[in-house]
């Protein structure tokens, strides 16, 4: 019985290393630092949004942008470890975001929400 | 090398090297990308062409109303809930982590809180009620809204409000359930190394429905 138990671990690390699924996980304290940031990054954003002359200055919608595209790779490299993971896993994920949001960009061009060059 | 571990667990073995299941559920949440960047474009594109209240952000006076109308989106409550599912994210590493390591006595260290860290059940039951509670305050928003006079039905905002953060609500019930059953193996029989890879697929899954809800929470309900 032992030694099934251990040729099962085993069998299950050679799987994680020759699928490529895992090379290294983050540890616990980096899941901490992580969530412990993306609570930050949130509370800032909620923050922000109740300072009226910040919501009325053109730095709002850019700075909020920019926290949430953090907290977004954030959680995709650290959380669904893609960044540690075979880099076929990032084209499957990447590709399609980056279609989406170029198609979201020309959509807002389109519908007249973004203007280029309009005095 | 790969051959033998794969064939060792009753699985042809692949071009790539790589499990299927898990190029299947990169590719699931990459086309999964796609359906939410659409929804997120129509409601963006939705945006502010509303003809009648309510409205998310503006406020309306007479005479441009006939009646007053204040911002309906609950912005403490949706933080509160955005709050939730992000820590129900670092649950389900904890979960996964404990799945993983499953064989190695004393790797979370000793003492309660090593055993704590060690128990995939705990960690599981966690981010399941965490995402339960994301879903009731989904639940008490959209009763509000529509107690406020805001439907589907209503206008524009809350056609495209409630399809985006619906499908989204749906597919936190769908990772809710997926949970709970990985909770109730574990339960029944115990998962090990061995299911890592399940675990890790849902784990990928619930992440990916949390960093939807981050992109909802941004441009939905912070910008105005």
């Amino acid at each position: 019985m032992a030694h099934d138990t251990h040729d099962t671990a085993h069998a299950s690390h050679v799987d994680h290393a020759a699928l490529g699924e895992v090379h290294e996980h983050p540890t616990w304290k980096q899941y901490k630092w992580v969530a412990l940031i993306l609570m930050v990054i949130t509370v800032v954003e909620v923050w922000v949004y109740y300072i009226p002359t910040f919501v009325a200055s053109p730095v709002f919608v850019p700075a909020l942008l920019i926290m949430s595209a953090v907290k977004f790779a954030i959680v995709v490299m650290f959380y669904m470890h893609l960044k540690y993971d075979h880099k076929l896993f990032r084209a499957l994920f990447t590709g399609p975001l980056i279609i989406a949001i170029i198609t979201l960009i020309v959509l807002m061009f389109l519908f007249g929400h973004l203007v280029i060059g309009r005095r | 090398m790969a051959t033998t571990a794969v064939v060792g667990h009753g699985h042809p073995p692949t071009t790539t090297g790589l499990d299927h299941r898990k190029i299947a559920i990169w590719a699931f949440i990459g086309s999964e990308c796609m359906l939410f960047t659409s929804l997120i474009s129509t409601y963006l594109v939705y945006k502010g062409r509303s003809v009648s209240g309510p409205f998310p952000h503006e406020v309306c006076n007479p005479p441009q109303c006939a009646t007053a109308l204040k911002p309906i989106l609950n912005i403490p409550v949706t933080s509160v809930s955005t709050f939730v599912l992000l820590m129900s994210s670092l649950a389900m590493v904890l979960a996964l982590a404990a799945v993983e390591n499953k064989d190695k006595p004393g790797w979370a260290g000793t003492g309660a809180w090593g055993r704590a860290l060690a128990s995939s059940r705990l960690w599981l039951a966690v981010t399941a009620i965490l995402g339960a509670t994301f879903l009731g305050f989904q639940a008490y928003e959209f009763t509000s809204f529509v107690h406020e006079g805001l439907t589907i039905r209503t206008n524009l905002f809350g056609s495209s409000f409630f399809t985006l953060t619906g499908f989204h609500g749906a597919h936190v019930t769908v990772g809710v359930l997926w949970l709970l059953t990985l909770l109730a193996i574990d339960v029944k029989r115990g998962l090990g190394p061995k299911d890592a890879l399940l675990v890790d697929i849902s784990a990928l899954y619930w992440h990916f429905v949390d960093v939807v809800w981050i992109a909802i929470f941004t441009l939905v309900y912070l910008i105005r």
